[in-house]
């Protein structure tokens, strides 16, 4: 199990686009990938999951993987992020 | 994981609920967490007699605490408060849309001790406010599955991303039953004895289907093929055919799947192309209503082998 911990810097938020940017990216490995915000898991190839987190700027976030790759889902779902999702 | 309610929360609460609450103190103490659901009344307490004094629970004065602190000359009713105000007294609750002296509310004011005054009656107030700070308090936890109603027996459908529990849903919705959460239910222990699901507030009756999107079940659907919230009886587990696993074929004994601290029966079904998954899941939850009626098909089924068979043995014999 891999788990990386961050803060959201991008304005916009998670909403709808950013979500399904990060569902796909998070489908594309074999491993379980999980983002946990305030306590509340959901499942990162879930958009539903992602959109019900309301990931804003300043959220505290864990980003946990499980399984094959689970290194590179991380590092670049984090990247993802830092990327600001353009 | 376990929520917090404040004092402020009662005041004005979500839902059909209304305590009818007014605070006497303003601001002060609206913050503070309330952590035990039982109140006290402090009839005894006034009276002089401090043993067991529950202070950290609210404080409720009827009728008969009313009555009390009228009957004694001001003098008196000053010493009995001051004394009570000397604990750390959590709250206090008026009833019966009775204010009290201003002296109390000074008392507690100089105390930071907030008090306010209900229109409801004392048992009412202390049955609905009990059961909102239980339920506030309820261990809640958030899984990753989809919560319909079936035949009006709450239904949960776990399994992997991607192995058709929304579609299955959307089937069940299809078929006249209704959905409660889609990929996140958020369930709650409830006295002990229940697991309740609902939907997240802000994704609620909404599904996620591989190729449309995202679907407002509610609006395509309407008002009869959603409800908000339902006790989970049985728990449904999709997962894909693994020809090397041996499945259940008999169904005499019940496995179970434990949320909470709490165990629900549990059935395992395996997804392969051309199985009917929201039939079997409606059959799923058909036969566990059966078997609460006390009705077993297996174990039925079994006895009257096993009846024939000494039967047949006791003619040959």
């Amino acid at each position: 199990m891999v788990e990386k911990e961050f803060v959201v810097q991008s304005d916009a938020g998670i909403h709808a686009r950013p979500a399904s940017m990060l569902v796909k990216l998070a489908m594309g490995f074999p491993c379980e990938v999980f983002i946990e915000k305030d306590g509340v898991e959901a499942n990162a190839k879930s958009i539903m999951g992602v959109l019900s987190l309301a990931i804003t700027q300043g959220s505290k976030l864990i980003i946990r993987a499980v399984g094959e790759k689970e290194e590179e889902a991380c590092t670049q779902l984090l990247e993802l992020f830092k990327s600001d999702f353009k | 994981m376990k929520q917090k309610i404040f004092i402020r929360d009662l005041l004005d609460l979500p839902g059909d609920i209304d305590l009818r609450l007014t605070a006497l103190t303003g601001e002060i103490g609206l913050d503070k967490e309330i952590e035990v659901a039982d109140v006290n009344r402090p009839g005894l307490t006034l009276s002089g007699f401090y043993d067991f004094f529950a202070s950290d629970r609210i404080q409720i004065f009827g009728k008969g605490e009313n009555a009390y602190l009228d009957s004694l000359s001001s003098a008196d009713a000053e010493k009995s408060l001051a004394k009570f105000f000397e604990y750390d007294v959590f709250c206090c609750v008026f009833t019966h849309n009775v204010f009290p002296s201003k002296m109390f509310i000074d008392l507690a004011r100089k105390k930071n001790i907030p008090v306010m005054v209900t229109e409801l009656n004392t048992t009412q107030f202390i049955s609905q406010v009990t059961h909102i700070v239980e339920e506030a308090q309820a261990p809640v936890v958030s899984i990753h599955g989809t919560l319909a109603d079936v035949y009006g027996f709450g239904c949960l459908i776990m399994g992997k991303s991607g192995v058709g529990k929304s579609e299955t849903a959307l089937e069940l919705i299809e078929r006249g039953h209704r959905l409660v959460a889609d990929d996140i239910v958020e369930i709650k222990r409830i006295e002990d004895s229940m697991l309740v699901g609902q939907g997240s507030p802000i994704i609620k009756h909404h599904i996620e289907i591989r190729g449309l999107g995202i679907i407002n079940v509610r609006e395509v659907f309407g008002i009869r093929s959603v409800r908000n919230s339902k006790r989970i009886e049985i728990i449904v587990t999709l997962e894909e055919w693994d020809s090397n696993k041996s499945y259940d074929r008999l169904g005499i004994d019940e496995k179970h799947f434990s949320i909470l601290g709490i165990d629900v029966p549990h059935i395992v079904i395996p997804v392969r192309p051309g199985r009917n998954i929201p039939v079997i899941v409606e059959t799923a939850a058909l036969n566990q209503r059966l078997k609460k009626m006390g009705v077993h098909s297996a174990r039925e089924l079994d006895k009257r082998l096993q009846d024939w068979m000494k039967m047949e043995s006791n003619r040959n014999g």
